[in-house]
């Protein structure tokens, strides 16, 4: 990478008191992200990756810990005093989430909504913010803007709604979009249309973007790096095409082959991960992946295996028994 | 109206619906959810029905099931006229169609036990014997891959969202019907466990020589366990055809457009920019003749004036547009 990273999140932790006990959501993860970058996370159901995000954020539950430096644009996020946290998100760092709903507000307008956010962080007077909101409007593809600023977010579809989200998190031209599952709840065609529109901002603004999802599909063709987590972990990291031509990580290739191919014949039985990622009350002494994993030793069992540098050292996986030989698309 | 459609039928259908027409009314507007829609599933086939959401998918095949009833059209069954039937009747033919949902978490009794909850068809159809009911729920629970004394006993929110799915086809099964709907059975899951319940239901498909017709959004996921796939689009159908065959030369634009949506794990496949141009119009209002018109590139003034009718262009597959993607032949 040559410019400096934008983001970097260093050896973070998040627990969670539970009446089960404590529960690691988040197991000393490291990132970056560059300026203008896009990168992309990746695991099934529960292992981290919202928690991870609202880390970032600073968005966490009330009862959460979190520990480890997250860097922003030079500044310490875990350390910076809320008030300033509080104008750095909106203004510098963005997020969609999965349903637009968490991000919208059901009673008020879509031009009220737009409006405050610009309002509160750019010096704009009403009618400029008006105007802005409409351009904004028009700019993630939705006809007829002015009308749709008098509208409440019950009156549109959900494609509709997510456009709204993205218009409002793109309103302060932030310099990193967090989008949780940004399409996860939308039609194949819908998603596609975001997801372009995603692309299409972040290339105009040289935004970062960190894409999270449970869909490698969604991965492969829109982001410049890949970070595969389970049970709380980074267990693979790798600029994206290397990771699809070299996958090292037993997990990674197994949520590869999960997903229905549209060039298989029909009834081409699936290769399942069987099982679920472990109970995150209860942590495991060795690999997590092991209780699943076809390639598991004893010793995998016993150790965990540390996120160690592959042939080129932005690729990085851990696991005691790596895949070696080139697999992944095709194989 | 009423289309003109011949398919070459398939060697035995055991379902069959003909000229299909259900709406619902909404605040003194009509939406149309279903339009003239006619389909068949051959014994031992599976149907895959895709479309975007609000399409009419659901509406189909409830009202399969006669739990919506159809403004007009038939609905046979091996035969018989389940339109036409009601009371005792239809309650044993129910017994023979199973529906299984797309919210596994939501469509079980979040107070009742597993067992009680998979033992309750057997309880509606007059199943009197308990110990009989718990030999065949056991059975059951057993071929979805579950240990029936491990989770008999528990409520649903003691399992995640494939495990619900697991119980919710035990369910469907435990009649041994002939015939099940999946609507969405795997859009709410998650790619591995998405993987787990496919295999699943083909397992199931063979053991227990089901018929299915299988709803989904997820074109991939809908060729991977169908024989034949049948494309519906703002309450009308737009293609039907062997899956291989549509999806490697779909004739309807609409077809095209969804295949094109679908993400493909491989970075070196660049995404298609902007392949899907706006969303589906209302249902309320939906446009004159082809009701894809608003939205497809080929649109001129006859897909204005005139609806299309479905017409053999391959064998066995048919489609509803002027200006087709492949020529009739
Ligand atoms: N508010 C909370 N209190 C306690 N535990 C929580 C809370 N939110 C999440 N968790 C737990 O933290 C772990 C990580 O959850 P997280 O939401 O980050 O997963 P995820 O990877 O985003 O999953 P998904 O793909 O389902 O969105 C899970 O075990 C989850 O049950
Ligand atoms: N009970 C209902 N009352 C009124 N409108 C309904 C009802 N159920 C579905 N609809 C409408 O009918 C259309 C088809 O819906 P549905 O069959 O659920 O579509 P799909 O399953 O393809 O998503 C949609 O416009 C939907 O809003
Ligand atoms: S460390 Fe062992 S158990 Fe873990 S992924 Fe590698 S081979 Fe499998
Ligand atoms: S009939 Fe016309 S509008 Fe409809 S799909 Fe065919 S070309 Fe497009
Ligand atoms: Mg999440
Ligand atoms: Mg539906």
């Amino acid at each position: 990478m040559t410019e400096p990273a934008l983001l970097s999140v260093e050896d973070v932790s998040v627990d969670l008191p539970t009446p089960r006990g404590n529960l690691r959501a988040v197991d000393h993860v490291d990132l970056t992200v560059g300026a203008g970058r896009t990168l992309g996370i990746v695991g099934e159901s529960g292992c981290g990756k919202t928690m991870l995000s609202r880390a970032i954020l600073h968005l966490l539950p009330k009862k959460a810990k979190l520990s480890g430096r997250v860097m922003f644009d030079g500044q310490d996020l875990v350390r910076l005093d809320p008030e300033r946290l509080r104008k750095l998100r909106g203004r510098s760092l963005a997020v969609v989430f999965q349903d637009p709903m968490t991000s919208l507000n059901p009673v008020l307008t879509i031009g009220t909504q737009l409006i405050e956010t610009l309002q509160e962080h750019l010096e704009l007077d009403g009618a400029a913010a008006k105007r802005r909101s409409a351009e904004l409007l028009a700019a993630v593809g939705i006809p007829a803007p002015e009308q749709r600023l008098t509208q409440y977010p019950h009156q549109l579809s959900g494609g509709m709604r997510q456009r709204v989200a993205i218009a409002i998190a793109l309103s302060c031209e932030p310099k990193l979009l967090i989008a949780d599952e940004p399409t996860t709840a939308l039609d194949v065609t819908i998603q596609a249309q975001i997801l372009d529109l995603l692309a299409r901002e972040q290339r105009r603004r040289h935004m970062a973007m960190i894409i999270i999802t449970h869909d490698l599909g969604v991965v492969a063709g829109r982001t410049d790096e890949v970070a595969v987590m389970y049970a709380g972990r980074v267990v693979e990291r790798a600029p994206t095409p290397l990771l699809f031509k070299n996958m090292h990580m037993p997990y990674t290739q197994a949520l590869l082959a999960a997903i229905p191919r549209i060039d298989a014949a029909p009834h081409t039985p699936l290769p399942a991960i069987s099982g679920r990622p472990p109970d995150p009350t209860r942590p495991l002494q060795g690999c997590s992946f092991a209780p699943r994993c076809r390639y598991a030793t004893g010793l995998c069992h016993r150790e965990k295996p540390a996120l160690t540098p592959a042939e080129s050292p932005e690729h990085r996986f851990a696991c005691f028994h790596p895949i070696l030989a080139p697999a992944g698309v095709g194989a | 109206m009423t289309q003109d459609i011949r398919p070459s039928p398939p060697p035995d259908p055991l379902l069959k619906v003909q000229n299909l027409v259900v709406e619902y009314a909404v605040g003194g507007k009509t939406i149309h959810a279903v339009s003239d829609v006619s389909l068949e599933v051959a014994r031992g086939e599976t149907l895959g029905l895709v479309g975007e959401s609000g399409c009419g998918k659901s509406t189909l095949g409830r009202a399969v099931l006669q739990l919506r009833r159809a403004q007009s059209g038939r609905v046979l069954f091996d035969g018989e006229d389940l339109t036409a039937m009601h009371g005792d009747a239809l309650r044993k033919m129910r017994q023979r169609v199973q529906l299984i949902f797309q919210d596994p978490i939501a469509s079980l009794n979040p107070r009742r036990r597993i067992g009680d909850i998979v033992a309750e068809p057997l309880v509606i159809s007059g199943v009197r014997d308990p110990k009989k009911r718990e030999e065949l729920v056991r059975e059951v629970l057993g071929a979805v891959g579950l240990d029936p004394s491990l989770v008999m006993g528990r409520l649903p929110h003691e399992f995640s969202g494939g495990q619900c799915q697991r119980i919710c086809i035990a369910r469907a099964l435990v009649l041994n019907p002939e015939f099940v709907i999946c609507d969405e059975p795997v859009s709410a899951l998650d790619v591995s466990i998405r993987a787990q319940i496919l295999n699943l239901l083909e397992d199931m498909k063979a053991r227990f020589g089901l018929t299915l017709l299988f709803i989904a959004h997820d074109l991939a996921v809908v060729k991977a366990v169908s024989d034949r796939v049948a494309v519906m689009y703002l309450g009308r159908l737009c293609e039907v055809g062997p899956s291989e065959q549509v999806f490697a030369h779909p004739a309807h634009p609409y077809t095209a457009l969804l295949i094109e949506a679908i993400p493909v794990p491989d970075p070196d496949v660049r995404p298609a920019e902007s392949v899907a141009v706006g969303e589906p119009p209302s249902p309320m209002s939906p446009p004159s003749g082809c009701r894809f018109r608003t939205r497809c590139p080929r649109a001129d003034q006859r897909c204005n004036d005139e609806v299309p009718e479905l017409r053999e262009l391959a064998p066995r597959q048919f489609a509803a547009c002027h200006h087709p993607l492949i020529a009739a032949g």
